[in-house]
């Protein structure tokens, strides 16, 4: 494969599509997938097939394509026609209506509007193919500019130019710590080792959080190249992509995308003419949050339990196998060949002092518009709440907006104004996290939002250190007593304390963190934690006697069968 | 002899033994057949079930080393529904690793069951989204229904009710697996109807 192949694959992908004169795109992504989208696919394609036949045969004038993330996962299933008309909801007996419609009057009824905040004030630079291309045909990402980064990296550029250039952009890690990516492949390229590893953390854990998910279903090639350009830069020859085993239709494709590119020789040995090989696999997860932490994910990966180990020395020194390995998210993965395409400058453009370039973020909860959106750091939580989500569903009070998961924090309405990056969100007592942000309303308690956390935790604890197995379970034991409202001052001050001990003394990130959402609760909500103490009532008439006692909130049970399969062998075809 | 002698020795042994193993599959590669007698050195599968063959493929693929575990207990639970002994210990042996290591790594990961799954499983997600949403609702009313908890099944196997982390539908929040089927939006009465549904089919 030499540029000039590629730029021919390109040409040729874009002369088939020019033959459609119109153009139909399906949402093909999980949400959009349960809303059944792929019935609405089955009647789109009956229905111009049937009109194509009734026309006479010949030449097909409309394409029915399968596309990733559309962002509005309320509005689901949805369905774009040609350029300008989305519609919300669609049902597969409107697919005569939408075919009626092309190239004439859109269908009113079914409109979703795009001239508003949630589609004008995003910012695509991750996200810029989802929707618009097939993720299973590596022709369309190819079309699209896809892979020219990478070629871009290995003909033009040293591996020192490539890294210099990530570290001129600005990018942090997008898995939540927001360690400079520029510096950790500059350490793992110095790092001496005869074999050295890429990894791509996709073990995305928090609950609330599907940015991962989205970016990995509907536009697979993306991580791929970004994970090359990394292999090049720092010399690995070896990847793996750890996944959720709970994302078959990320893992389908991630599969047929890795098919797809070793075929096409941009994975293999000699990639592109050149003398880098690199060779990428997938790992499944098995269900385990701590794995998210990188010593952890790499014991997995190894095929041991995924319990973590103390740093230094650092996987960027001695990760899997013993070997130099750089691990990074999905996300960050993804925002690497735009960066070298445009330049580092362009993407330090994007963003604050700090935080540069856009975040992806999964906006959920009691908002309008759930579902995926990207905006440029900085954006406010006000725009972020009332602007691109629409306001509060239901006519609701705001309360609170969680981000972070389980690692986060509850920041109440003060913090509207505030610009989200990495030093704000940690300033106010959370942290920015993978990306899930999920709005909560009066009628949610935060003291129960706490217990949930940290009921979330003591379940996920790997039970390697001390601190963390046993503190989660008692910080668990004690606002569950207060959720029943059976707690006293003195338990709130254990709590405090317990807190302190946790953020010290734990092991790993897990642990450290655990106490953020008590902590971020005790410091803006502290008079519902008062009202449960003194007054024994829950303001949001949440609580109850039996509050916590569910067995939904003990930790799983091990021997529960668990296998859960959402739709192997559907999604799209290929 | 040392420790670590007795190690070396053991790894060159095992070394030259799966060297002996490629060389012959070659040749038989080579001639066109393929060794039709069973490889003394590995275990045989616990029954003479065709889907072992699957099981096998993937611990040969990961090649055969401890680092397959995982993997390979996935694909067992992918074929079977479940691990069991037999299965753990199998797989144990195949790959060199104590059974006790294989028991530990399928019981420290919530994904992989010691239990057989009912006919039909419900997985309700309890994520913070589905949780705010809803989700404690939709608990109360399975238990209500089937008097079993996340974790269990029902006693005549019908229904396995499972909790799950996140499933990442929070756009869709409350969601539940109903089978292979994502539902979103998911109200106790809809539960309750599917869950009647699946209880007055008979199969």
């Amino acid at each position: 494969m030499s540029p000039e192949e590629l730029e021919q694959i390109a040409e040729a992908e874009r002369e088939r599509q020019a033959k459609f004169k119109h153009r139909i795109k399906v949402c093909m992504a999980a949400g959009c997938v349960s809303c059944q989208s792929e019935g609405v696919k089955a009647a789109l394609d009956k229905e111009v097939a049937a009109r194509q036949a009734a026309a006479g045969g010949g030449e097909c004038d409309c394409e029915v394509k399968c596309v990733g993330c559309m962002g509005l996962c309320a509005g689901g299933p949805l369905v774009a026609v040609g350029d300008s008309a989305l519609y919300q909801h669609v049902t597969p007996e409107d697919a005569p209506a939408l075919v009626e419609s092309v190239g004439g009057a859109p269908v009113s009824r079914l409109v979703c509007p795009t001239d508003v905040p949630f589609f004008q004030k995003q910012k695509k630079v991750v996200l810029e193919n989802c929707g618009n291309i097939d993720p299973e045909r590596i022709e369309d990402y190819i079309a699209a500019g896809g892979y020219t980064s990478l070629m871009q990296a290995l003909g033009d550029m040293t591996p020192l130019q490539v890294i210099s250039e990530i570290t001129r952009s600005g990018l942090r890690g997008r898995g939540g710590a927001g360690y400079p990516t520029g510096l950790k492949w500059s350490t793992v390229s110095k790092a001496p080792g005869e074999k050295k590893y890429v990894v791509c953390n996709a073990d995305e854990g928090d609950p609330g959080a599907f940015m991962d998910r989205s970016v990995l279903e509907s536009d697979p090639h993306r991580v791929l190249e970004g994970m090359l350009i990394a292999a090049f830069a720092v010399g690995a020859n070896e990847g793996y992509i750890y996944v959720r085993a709970e994302y078959p239709l990320a893992i389908k494709r991630l599969r047929i995308a890795i098919k797809q590119a070793e075929r096409l020789g941009l994975l293999g040995n000699n990639i592109c003419g050149s003398r880098m090989s690199f060779h990428l696999d997938l790992r499944l997860g098995a269900g385990a949050f701590v794995c998210g932490e990188e010593t952890a994910l790499l014991a997995s990966i190894e095929g041991r339990r995924g319990i973590p180990r103390p740093r230094p020395p650092y996987p960027a020194m001695e990760g899997l196998f013993g070997q130099p390995t750089l691990i990074n998210n999905v996300e960050t993965f993804a925002s690497i060949a735009p960066i070298i395409r445009h330049g580092g400058e362009w993407y330090a453009q994007i963003g604050t002092e700090k935080s540069k370039g856009t975040k992806v973020f999964a906006l959920a909860g009691s908002v309008n518009n759930t579902g995926l959106v990207e905006v440029a750091m900085g954006t406010t939580l006000r725009e972020m709440v009332y602007e691109i989500g629409g306001g509060m569903a239901e006519g609701r009070q705001f309360k609170a907006v969680q981000t972070g998961g389980p690692s986060g924090g509850c920041l109440p309405a003060q913090f509207l104004d505030m610009p989200v990056d990495y030093e704000n969100l940690a300033r106010a007592g959370s942290i920015m996290g993978s990306g899930g942000m999920i709005v909560m309303d009066d009628t949610a308690c935060m003291v129960d939002v706490a217990r949930f956390f940290m009921d979330f935790c003591m379940g996920e604890s790997c039970g390697k250190c001390v601190p963390c197995r046993v503190g989660t379970y008692h910080m668990h034991g004690l606002l569950k007593k207060i959720t029943q409202r059976r707690g006293s001052t003195a338990d709130i001050t254990q709590l405090e304390e317990l807190s302190d001990l946790l953020k010290n003394t734990s092991l790993c990130g897990l642990g450290q963190s655990a106490p953020n959402p008590v902590l971020s609760t005790l410091r803006y909500f502290a008079e519902e934690y008062k009202a449960h103490v003194e007054e024994h009532r829950c303001p949001a008439g949440v609580c109850n006697s039996e509050n916590g006692d569910d067995a939904a909130n003990e930790p799983p049970n091990p021997d529960a069968p668990v296998a859960i399969d959402l739709g192997s062998g559907k999604g799209g075809d290929q | 002899m040392s420790f670590v002698t007795a190690v070396v020795c053991a790894q060159s042994q095992h070394f030259a033994g799966e060297f002996h193993k490629l060389l012959l599959t070659a040749l038989a590669a080579k001639e066109g057949k393929l060794p039709v007698t069973p490889d003394p050195n590995r275990p045989a599968p616990p029954s003479a079930d065709k889907r072992w063959k699957l099981v096998e493929a993937t611990m040969r693929r990961m090649g055969n080393s401890p680092r397959g575990l995982i993997e390979s207990l996935h694909t067992v639970q992918e074929v079977f529904g479940y691990l069991d002994l037999d299965a753990l210990r199998f797989v144990a042996r195949a790959l060199r690793v104590p059974l006790s290591r294989a028991y530990g790594v399928a019981t420290f990961y919530h994904f992989f069951s010691l239990r057989p799954p009912g006919e039909h499983t419900c997985v309700v997600c309890i994520g913070t989204a589905c949780y705010i949403k809803g989700a404690p609702q939709l608990l109360a009313a399975i238990k209500q229904e089937l008097g079993v908890v996340p974790g269990q099944t029902t006693a005549d196997g019908k229904v396995s009710v499972l909790g799950a982390r996140c499933l990442g539908s929070c756009g869709l929040a409350p969601a539940v697996v109903y089978d292979r089927d994502v539902a979103g939006k998911v109200t106790p009465q809809a539960l309750r109807d599917h869950l009647a549904k699946w209880k007055s089919h008979v199969s």
